[in-house]
């Protein structure tokens, strides 16, 4: 029998009692009376009551004791008491039996009901996966279902349709929401050579792409795989509360062993009062919210953070990032962009890149793919520049339209005048740690063209944040003193650590840690070691990308802001179970004396029904304490502008 | 004088309960039956989960068939924290769970409210 009809059934039988609750005081009670009251208790205990009894006992015979326990043990010796009561004709309490088994399955049945949404987030994530794909096989486009996909499979997606598996478009673009997997709610625009996430949903055009991850190696699997772990851990802080809940039951015994005792040998009081205290004393000590204070916050607050592309590993990580008092950056793919782009152009920026990129366009130098990036961000057509000629240690020359051009770097002033605006402007790029490119036509130097690896938009707003949170960030380098300053002036942070090596990282978060935990921002591919060194590892990765085991917190999308929201989500959901501990362990250290009786001389005292009831909404609050955690908003909104 | 008995019997009942519930009461480690090329142990769930501590072999997969006999909510889920299992058992049925047994180690489970307690051992 569910838990539901074991509740319907015992609220059913015992509304007959309740009705004479509050008729008694006028004079009208149950045809039969007390024997009346009997028949319909026995059901109650039989039916309802009968498997918290059978599993008591089932425990007992294992030495352990549960809130079962509890449960059997006062229903049955209010039961018991009141028919031995009822044969020797004094007042019986069959009543208070059948309110408590009701009021429990109750709080039983709500609590049931909301666990099952809190452990909801995983069959949420499993339900994102496409069923089929439509498979190039033979030649043939076939649907085939998700399973026999195998990688290097073509697959063709059309609008409005899942894509199936992780993979890489061969032909065709389109807009794709990846929100569901990354948290990212702007669609983003692919073409062939970009990277697909399986279970993301593709928008407006057709394309076709070839399978790099099946089964348990996608993406989503993964995700899902780890935040099933993260759900089922525990947090640090559970253990002291393990530790209580294993000896909790039988001191509660013993406790209610100790009340009936005292009441009745020392101080004298009738047996039914004596007995209706022990009683209170084992229903309203159950220590269900104790045991899921924690869980149930976990399970809410890692399956939030899912959902926004921010995987927190388990409640250990939980723990510590709300201790954190230093975020270490790494700078290259975590503060900037992690490639060279070009961010300022002076002259007339057109020609001036058109120049450029028509004498650039056969060089691979990192700073001339910067220089062709930009000119096909602004449409201008680039065509190979003619003949050729490198000027040693400076640059190229070659003719462009017809005219001679050259393209260099500032040890080209030596050959050319630059006028004094032009000095100016570049002397204040250099001073921005920016790469000047000076392009000329002719003999006449025509522009400058700055180039740096420039901060991520987000960047200096989530420094911003944290700092607002009372954190300290540092920035940690292998660049040297002037570009890594510069880049930390832009964006605010604190301290510059420069010119590290890659080895040396670790040893420099290790140093930070003396002053308190320290978390680490990096991109989980290079900075493996650093990421386990520090308290809390952040390993920042876009799409499919990221090593998942690398860090404690991984983020899928590649925004400086989930930094942010990682923290402060650890921070709520943290302090969540800090709250719920409080309030389970006040309930019960309150509770209990007050159902000993020890406050009734201040004419305070629970009958056991009110006991039931308190037990059964303990628990019910915690739970929906943990469930609120899916509601609580959050500050860390990109609003804060730059402070640099 | 019935006063008295009642003290007597209530101490003698605290003693009897500290007995029952903090004394040691050793419970045996039960073996995994390995066949050919897997390992399967049948654990019943009951007032606690019997055998409580199983040992599996490293690298041969394996199974634990839980068997919830237990109507108690408590019991109803099992939780394995380092195999991030959390799976709900149904009454009166066998319910296979299977193990990843590629690490050594003690791992322990526990019902949803970690009131109740089993081990699992790979070596």
């Amino acid at each position: 029998m569910s838990i539901k009809n074991r509740f319907v059934f015992s609220l059913v039988v015992s509304l007959p009692m309740l009705v004479e609750m509050f008729t008694k005081p006028f004079g009208l009670m149950l045809p039969g009376g007390a024997w009346t009251m009997f028949l319909l208790a026995t059901a109650v205990m039989a039916v309802s009551a009968g498997p918290f009894i059978q599993s008591a006992w089932a425990a007992f015979r294992h030495h352990h004791a549960n809130m079962d326990t509890l449960v059997a043990i006062g229903t049955i010796t209010a039961y018991l008491y009141s028919f031995y009561a009822m044969l020797a004709g004094k007042a019986v309490f069959f009543e208070s039996a059948a309110f408590v088994v009701t009021f429990i399955l109750l709080g039983q049945y709500f609590e049931e009901k909301m666990k099952h949404s809190a452990s909801g987030a995983v069959s949420k994530l499993v339900d994102l996966q496409a069923k089929d794909a439509e498979v190039q096989r033979d030649g043939q486009w076939t649907q085939v279902p998700l399973a026999q996909v195998v990688v290097n499979d073509i697959i063709r997606v059309r609008p409005g349709q899942k894509i199936a598996v992780d993979g890489v478009i061969v032909d065709g673009t389109s807009t794709i929401d990846e929100s569901m997997v990354t948290g990212e709610s702007m669609p983003v625009t692919k073409q062939a050579g970009d990277k697909v996430i399986g279970a993301t949903m593709n928008n407006t055009g057709t394309f076709t792409f070839k399978a790099s991850k099946v089964g348990n190696d996608t993406l989503l699997s993964q995700i899902v795989e780890m935040v099933k772990k993260a759900q089922t851990s525990h947090a640090p802080i559970q253990k002291t509360v393990d530790k209580v809940a294993d000896i909790f039951v039988p001191a509660v015994l013993i406790a209610a062993i100790a009340t009936f005792t005292v009441w009745y040998v020392f101080l004298d009081a009738p047996l039914v009062s004596a007995l209706l205290f022990a009683v209170s004393v084992v229903i309203i000590a159950c220590p269900c919210a104790l045991g899921i204070a924690t869980p149930t916050a976990l399970m809410v607050g890692t399956g939030r953070s899912a959902k926004m592309g921010i995987l927190i590993k388990n409640g250990e990580v939980l723990e510590a990032a709300n201790r954190v008092k230093t975020v270490v950056f790494d700078k290259t793919g975590t503060i900037t962009a992690g490639h060279p782009q070009v961010t300022d152009i002076v002259g007339d920026a057109s020609q001036v890149l058109h120049v450029a990129a028509n004498l650039e366009v056969a060089s691979e130098h990192p700073l001339a793919t910067a220089i062709l990036d930009k000119a096909k961000a602004e449409n201008i057509s680039v065509t190979a520049a003619q003949n050729f000629q490198a000027i040693e240690g400076k640059g190229v020359r070659a003719t462009v339209d017809g005219q001679p051009a050259f393209i260099g770097n500032d040890k080209l002033m030596a050959d050319y005048q630059l006028d004094a605006t032009l000095s100016t402007q570049m002397a204040q790029l250099q001073a921005e740690a920016k790469t000047v490119v000076l392009v000329g036509v002719l003999d006449r130097i025509i522009g400058l063209i700055a180039i740096q690896d420039a901060p991520k938009a987000s960047s200096a707003a989530a420094i911003a944040a944290l700092k607002h949170r009372g954190l300290r960030t540092v920035m940690l380098t292998g660049d040297n003193q002037r570009v890594a300053q510069a880049i930390a002036d832009e964006v605010g942070i604190d301290t510059v650590i420069a010119d590290v090596l890659p080895g040396d990282k670790a040893d420099h978060v290790k140093q930070l840690q003396a002053d308190g935990p320290v978390a680490f921002v990096g991109d989980g591919i290079n900075d493996a070691p650093a990421l386990t060194t520090a308290d809390v590892g952040i390993a920042m990765g876009s799409g499919t990308d990221i090593a998942i085991e690398s860090g404690g917190i991984v983020l899928v999308k590649n925004d400086l802001m989930d930094v942010v929201r990682a923290l402060e989500l650890s921070q709520k959901t943290f302090s969540r179970i800090k709250l719920n501990l409080f309030w389970a362990f006040i309930y019960n250290t309150l509770g209990i004396p007050v159902a000993a009786g020890i406050f009734v001389v201040f004419g305070l005292s629970l009958s056991p029904e009110l006991a039931g009831l308190g037990m059964a909404l303990s628990s019910l609050s915690v739970v929906a304490s943990s469930l609120l955690l899916n509601k609580s908003k959050l500050t860390s909104t990109p609003a804060t502008s730059s402070v640099a | 004088m019935i006063k008295l008995i009642v003290l007597i019997v209530a101490l003698l009942l605290i003693g009897f309960i500290a007995w029952w519930f903090f004394g040691n009461h050793a419970t045996a480690a039960v073996d995994a039956a390995v066949s050919a090329n897997s390992q399967d142990v049948g654990v019943e769930v009951s007032g606690g989960y019997s055998p409580s501590t199983v040992v599996l072999k490293k690298g041969v997969p394996a199974t634990l068939t839980f068997n919830r006999k237990d109507p108690s909510s408590c019991l109803k889920q099992v939780v394995f924290p380092d195999f991030g299992i959390n799976e709900f058992l149904p009454q009166n049925e066998a319910h296979a769970i299977p193990i990843d047994t590629s690490k050594p180690g003690e791992f322990d489970y526990a019902c949803g409210m970690n009131m109740f307690h089993g081990k699992v051992i790979i070596k």
